[in-house]
């Protein structure tokens, strides 16, 4: 531990840390421009100038490079630290008078340009890679590309007033990878690294916000994901790509981040499973008359979804993607693909939730375009529920959006408008609406990769991939399989407060199922007559559970009688295949015993009382006719 | 057709008239979950069809379809989950397989092997069982009546004896 002095407090730092850390320690504010923690300190801005009155050479250092001595007596506010950093601040001020955290210091310090700039100081980087005027030449970037990321795609060039940052000969730099290091770390922001690079620099596309924003390698996938912790894109990030970079690590406080971690399969035993896999959307350029993918403002219910949102790309202000402007006309469509077996992939059935949404969205639209007018080209408004009919009509009429009843033919361009070409079978006319953006309402499947899963659990889906319940009616969220349980889009296409209905019975059937010290379940298991077994075992290949074993029939002296085949009641499902493999007839499925099932196909015929003999009936000799 | 007629007249006079009679073993979880879909479902389908509920196809002994026919069955079904979707992973590759065997022994026993037939109907697929219905209901009429085990009506009661008591 070192002990020093600072502004006449006492303060004890580790062994290599600096005089910063040592202000950083007691809350005194020190300045600086070229110091970052995840660079090593180079000491090259001197604003961070502090001075040293005693235990050590007396004089002005700079306070993030300067290690931490034993007994040094340190002033970071005395009239030569102050007077040393306003000339420091006036020096940089007349080099780059517009760079905004200069101008904030220099108001602090009574700091003035001490000349005027006599010529544009970047001048001579015209035409090739360089940085904005707003540069300070604290050579963060140089270092934070050299000594952390690695490939030292920037450099210092020039001499004297023209020195400045930029590329090795002024050319584009093929090495650089266009992480955007050097753009972070710039304290003044006048770095765009596509300035430096000869490639176009990879953006990662923002998912969760339908790619209208961009993203770091390192990101919290969406506002309150649980759990709501930052991940790592390994296909894009610069460690596992070049391993260098490794930032993440240096900063993180917590000293959370671990390269070494690796996937890994947790096995758990578990009394119940619930199925809650959600949903996906239609991809609506099957149907080309929308032009979904083709013009940039056709956009789906989803991406209108992130647009308006207040944590989404634009921050929650409505813009076309093809121009930024808002759009003063919007055309909603509903049933894309849903109700509708006419072309493939089309779905008959309907999504149940996009009526709602879109009616939510007029709404959402009217709040961020307040002269907008929305149109709606509908089926038929599906508004079942509590209060749904209500927010309906309010929409229709507080908010003025027009409802029209009929399905749209072509969406093709005009201008900088889209014109929606559509019927509306209440005036038994056809519409054209120039609109500036249409939004597309797509069915909603179950999620990709849904049937594998069932296949695993052993449930049921139906020909559109949603799971199914063992009883529409009396097991609503239970499937044929006991301890697994639906909830969900998973089931069928639900909207919020119908799910939470679903997945609140199936937690309370779970838990119904785990809480209880044992288990009840049905007596239709098989069982072994082991007075005709014969032991021949051929029940034990069939068996899916592996519930039938040997059994040895010993007298009372111990000698061994007979080994039996033996049925696990607590494994044996009930499925009745050993009992048809047995040839000498010596397993019978309780419930569904061979008598009772000979019984039901005794009864069988039209008129065949179970008597001895059969009426003279149709059967036989034809007399039917 | 070379019927006259007259012969077609009472040909389809005799059809309206006779319905066949057909067994199905369904299995608990899809079929029997199908057929009852079906009725809740509203759709309808020929009442000439008595269902049988097994645990799965798997648990169908070729001796109940036998006896199905010898009662008076003039077709039987066996349908259980599709291939892959079994309740118990594993029963209805069982059936297949064993009725399959099964069916290319009955012209040895003297029924013609159309009056088996095997399906996969799932518990969604309502639907689909009365459209099958329909179809076989339409086949078992075309095929008539099954009159291969006269013997049975005799009284020698041999099964009829042991099962009805």
């Amino acid at each position: 531990m070192i002990s020093l002095t600072m502004d006449g407090r006492q303060v004890e730092v580790q062994d290599g840390q600096t005089l910063l850390d040592a202000a950083k320690l007691l809350g005194i504010e020190i300045p600086t421009l070229c110091h970052h923690k995840a660079v090593p300190p180079a000491g090259a801005c001197r604003v961070c100038v502090v001075e040293i009155t005693g235990g050590g050479r007396p004089g002005l250092v700079p306070a993030c490079a300067y290690p931490a001595q034993n007994g040094l007596v340190i002033d970071t506010h005395s009239k030569a630290v102050r007077n040393s950093r306003r000339l420091t601040l006036s020096l940089l001020l007349s080099r780059s008078p517009e760079t905004e955290a200069l101008q904030a210091l220099a108001k602090e310090y009574g700091a003035e340009p001490v000349f005027a700039a006599t010529r544009e100081p970047h001048a001579e980087a015209q035409g090739g890679p360089g940085v904005s005027s707003k540069c300070i030449l604290c050579g963060l970037c140089v270092r934070v590309c050299a000594e952390v990321i690695g490939p030292s795609a920037t450099c210092f060039a020039g001499r004297g007033r023209g020195r400045e940052i930029s590329t090795p000969y002024k050319q584009l730099s093929h090495v650089c990878i266009g992480c955007g290091a050097c753009a972070f770390i710039c304290p003044t922001g006048a770095i765009d690294p596509a300035e430096f690079c000869s490639h176009p620099i990879e953006q990662i596309s923002n998912e969760f916000n339908c790619g209208y924003d961009v993203r770091t390698p390192i990101h919290i996938p969406f506002p309150q994901a649980v759990p709501n912790k930052p991940l790592i894109d390994r296909d894009n990030c610069i460690h596992f790509k070049t391993g260098g970079c490794g930032a993440c690590k240096t900063l993180c406080p917590a000293g959370a981040i671990d390269y070494e971690m690796a996937d890994e399969i947790v096995e758990e035993k578990v009394g119940a499973v619930i199925v809650a896999t959600g949903y996906q959307l239609l991809d609506p350029s099957i149907y080309e008359e929308y032009g979904y993918g083709r013009y940039p403002d056709v956009v789906t219910s989803l991406e209108f979804e992130r647009m308006v949102s207040a944590s989404g790309p634009t921050e929650g202000e409505l813009r076309r993607p093809s121009n930024g402007q808002p759009p003063k006309t919007i055309v909603f469509l509903q049933c894309i693909g849903s109700r509708e077996e006419q072309t493939a992939g089309g779905k008959p059935y309907c999504s149940k939730i996009c009526c709602m949404y879109t009616a939510k969205h007029a709404i959402l639209y009217k709040h961020k375009v307040h002269d907008g007018q929305a149109f709606i080209f509908y089926m038929d408004i599906r508004s079942a529920g509590k209060n749904y009919e209500e927010f309906v009509r309010r929409v229709v009429k507080e908010k003025n959006a027009t409802y029209l009843r009929g399905r749209v033919s072509k969406v093709f361009p005009r201008g900088d408008k889209l014109i929606v070409m559509g019927a509306d079978t209440l005036s038994g006319g056809q519409v054209e609406i120039a609109a500036e953006m249409v939004v597309l309402a797509p069915a909603l499947l179950p999620s990709a990769g849904v049937r594998d899963l069932a296949q695993k659990l052993r449930i049921g889906y139906d020909q559109h991939g949603f799971l199914s319940e063992a009883h529409p009616k009396l097991k609503p969220v239970e499937t044929n399989t006991a301890g697994v349980f639906l909830a969900g889009c998973a089931h069928s296409p639900k909207d919020i407060p119908d799910t939470v209905a679903q997945a609140s019975a199936a937690a309370s059937k779970a838990l119904g199922l785990i809480t209880h010290s044992r288990l009840t379940r049905e007596p239709t298991i098989g069982i072994v007559n082991q007075a005709t077994c014969n032991g021949c075992f051929e029940c034990q290949p069939v068996c899916a559970y592996g519930a039938i074993g040997p059994r040895e029939i010993r007298d009372r002296r111990g000698n061994l009688l007979a080994t039996v085949a033996h049925i696990n009641e607590g494994l044996c499902q009930g499925c009745g295949a050993c009992a048809v493999t047995c040839r000498s007839k010596s397993i019978e499925v309780q419930g569904f015993r061979d008598d009772q099932l000979y019984a039901e196909i005794n009864a069988i015929g039209p008129s065949a009382p179970l008597v001895a003999t059969l009426p003279s009936g149709r059967n036989g000799n034809g007399s039917e006719k | 057709m070379s019927h006259t007629a007259t012969e077609h007249d009472a040909t389809t006079a005799a059809a309206t008239e006779w319905k066949p009679n057909i067994v199905a073993f369904l299995c608990n979880w899809c079929s029997y979950a199908g057929a009852d879909l079906a009725g809740m479902s509203r759709f309808g389908y020929p009442a000439a069809i008595r269902i049988i509920r097994v645990p799965c196809s798997g648990r169908v002994d070729p001796m109940f379809i036998l006896k199905s026919f010898e009662r008076g069955a003039d077709m039987v079904l066996v349908s259980g989950c599709h291939p892959g979707d079994c309740h118990y992973t594993s029963g209805n590759f069982h059936a297949r397989r064993k009725l399959q065997a099964f069916r290319e022994l009955m012209g040895f026993l003297g029924i013609d092997p159309r009056r088996f037939k095997m399906s996969w109907v799932s518990a969604a697929e309502g639907g689909k069982w009365s459209a099958l219905v329909n179809e076989i209901t339409e086949e078992a009429r075309s095929l008539g009546p099954f009159t291969g085990y006269p013997s049975c009506e005799n009284g020698n009661g041999r099964t009829t004896g042991e099962q009805g008591d």
